[in-house]
């Protein structure tokens, strides 16, 4: 697999149901009422369930393994800033750039976005070539 | 207002995960992973695996365990009502199989105060059965109007 410095990795989209967030909390034991109760989440001032944080750094983990042959080997660092809110029901796009390739190691710098609304920003993934 | 701080460089007793075959399936498909290794026994194993292997985000299946403690602590006394994981972070080393056994373990790295908010900075290291460095996780928690 061969990534070169301004290589765009594949773009990965993908539009989250509205029972989804109920799956990623049985799938990772993060069950709090935010991201799955309407009603709790508009009593503490958000406008609705909001995505899992950690559900859409495994979509940007998913999209940067791909461009290295989806061997989870490959995955090395990824570090995230989580900033606006992810919501159901809404596409989101993945979109990574490879900043340096170094030693048999390349870093991509990613972001997560629904429309103009950055849900994960200055992502940093370092993938063994 | 001045922070709690006296939680810093605090760690907290260690938890053990044993993955298995069926929970990382379910991760997977959660994620929309399709790669058989995350599956399938005979393809992780004609891949090199020793059994069929996690995604490596899977981590925070058996790490966060460890993390819940530290998140309540009294002496680390965050306000979750104005409270958003702001960042985070993994290392990885020895992949993560079905059968493995996780321990991991949490520590306080950093609390602080920036621009009116706090930060909370944690870090969970797993270990596997065989002594191998799995994951490190590195999680920045922030409070708004501190």
């Amino acid at each position: 697999m061969s990534l070169n410095v301004g290589d765009q990795i594949a773009e990965l989209r993908v539009t989250p149901d509205k029972y989804l967030p109920h799956r990623y909390a049985g799938a990772s034991g993060d069950f709090n009422p935010i991201h799955i109760d309407p009603e709790f989440a508009k009593a503490v001032g958000l406008p609705d369930t909001i995505l899992h944080g950690l559900y859409m750094m495994g979509l940007v983990a998913r999209a940067n393994a791909a461009s290295v042959g989806g061997d989870p080997r490959a995955m090395k660092r990824l570090s995230v800033q989580f900033r606006g809110m992810g919501a159901p029901e809404t596409e989101i796009v993945v979109r990574g750039t490879v900043k340096s390739v170094d030693g048999g190691r390349a870093v991509i710098e990613t972001v997560a976005l629904q429309g103009e609304n950055q849900t994960i920003r200055n992502a940093e993934a370092e993938v063994a070539l | 207002m001045a922070m709690k701080t006296e939680a810093i460089g605090k760690e907290w007793p260690s938890t053990t995960y044993e993955v298995g075959k069926e929970k990382i399936g379910e991760y997977a498909r959660v994620i929309g992973i399709e790669n058989p290794v995350h599956f399938d026994r005979e393809a992780a194993k004609a891949a090199g695996y020793r059994d069929v292997v996690a995604p490596p985000m899977f981590c925070v299946v058996y790490s966060s365990p460890a993390l819940a403690p530290a998140m309540f602590d009294p002496e680390v006394a965050m306000n979750f009502a104005t409270m958003v994981h702001g960042g985070q972070q993994f290392e990885w080393g020895e992949p993560a199989c079905s059968g493995d056994e996780i321990t991991t373990a949490a520590k306080c790295l950093e609390i602080y105060e920036k621009d009116g908010k706090g930060f909370y900075v944690f870090e969970t290291n797993s270990i596997n059965q065989d002594g191998q460095q799995v994951v490190r996780g590195t999680w920045t928690n922030i409070v708004r109007g501190i």
